[in-house]
């Protein structure tokens, strides 16, 4: 039995959804893993189709991730340095 | 055909263990490790799929950049693992029955929608890195600039926000010393050469 494009759609699914219940459990930074899923689906079409489109946005897409992911450590930083937590909870200075 | 089916099974089987010790490990520095462990097997499934220059790619910058990073900035910061575990249980049924709604309802899609596209078409010739960087450069060279930029600004962003002034620095700054002017530092008070006898003063004593 050979490789189908279902094969890497599926393991795209379930690492889609594993995050997401991880973002429901722990709230932490997972959007590395959705972005993982997602571009697992965009290489599978990529290749199936013989289309190199697919590629390149996924290059865009792990541009643009490592970029945010940059700045939103560079913001947990200066975060705990200010408070000294990182939970979201205590992040209450605006409420009325 | 059939060793590539076998380790499309292990790539996929070891990715999914890792993700899934990635949302479940209580340390935060395993949860990390985990996560390179899960983009190394991602990195080894688009291999397979003959896409060479994004698994290197992947491997090269995100586990040998950003990974790092995240890692250096979990065991740096000293984060609280029990305070990020409250609540576990309490949403884990909630979780589950949407993390297997969003499962079932992705695969029963994209099993059955695609039937016809099995057959692996041949991509292009010549290597997938010379491919990609045609394409990149010509068809893309816009939205290339443009992703530099991003690029740039974030580099620029995380170092503007992250820098910290000592206050204690003796340290001085060229420019200042550059712009200062002579009244900055030295003030002519005007006076007269002689001061008058401190006459009064005298009187009251003497009443005194």
């Amino acid at each position: 039995m050979s490789l189908t494009l279902g094969h890497f759609l599926s393991v795209g699914a379930i690492l889609f959804a594993l995050s997401v219940i991880g973002i429901f459990l722990n709230r932490k930074n997972l959007i590395v893993l959705l972005l993982l899923a997602v571009n697992m689906n965009f290489v599978a079409f990529s290749h199936y189709l013989g289309d190199m489109h697919g590629q390149v946005f996924v290059f865009f897409i792990l541009t643009v991730a490592a970029a945010e992911s940059a700045i939103g450590l560079a913001v947990l930083v200066l975060l705990f340095r200010n408070r000294s937590s990182i939970s979201v909870e205590e992040l209450n200075a605006l409420k009325g | 055909m059939a060793y590539t089916t076998g380790f499309f099974y292990l790539f996929a089987a070891v990715l999914l263990f890792a993700a899934y010790r990635v949302i479940t490990s209580r340390n935060t520095v395993h949860a990390v490790l985990y996560l390179m462990l899960a983009f190394s097997q991602a990195s080894a499934l688009w291999l397979l799929l003959k896409a060479e220059f994004l698994g290197i790619t992947l491997v090269l910058v995100y586990l040998g950049a950003v990974m790092v990073l995240f890692l250096f900035v979990v065991m740096m910061l000293d984060i609280n693992v029990d305070e990020l575990r409250q609540g576990f249980w309490k949403h884990f049924p909630v979780a589950a029955i949407i993390g297997g709604f969003v499962a079932a309802e992705l695969i029963a899609v994209v099993w059955t929608g695609f039937p016809s596209v099995s057959a692996s078409a041949p991509a292009v010739q010549g290597s997938n890195t010379h491919a990609l960087g045609k394409l990149l450069y010509t068809e893309y060279l816009y939205p290339i600039e443009i992703a530099a930029v991003i690029l740039l600004v974030a580099m620029i962003a995380a170092i503007a926000l992250t820098l910290r002034h000592r206050k204690d620095s003796k340290a001085i700054n060229p420019g200042d010393q550059v712009h200062v002017k002579a009244r900055d530092r030295l003030v002519v008070v005007p006076m007269a050469a002689t001061q008058k006898p401190a006459a009064p003063a005298a009187t009251e004593e003497g009443k005194a």
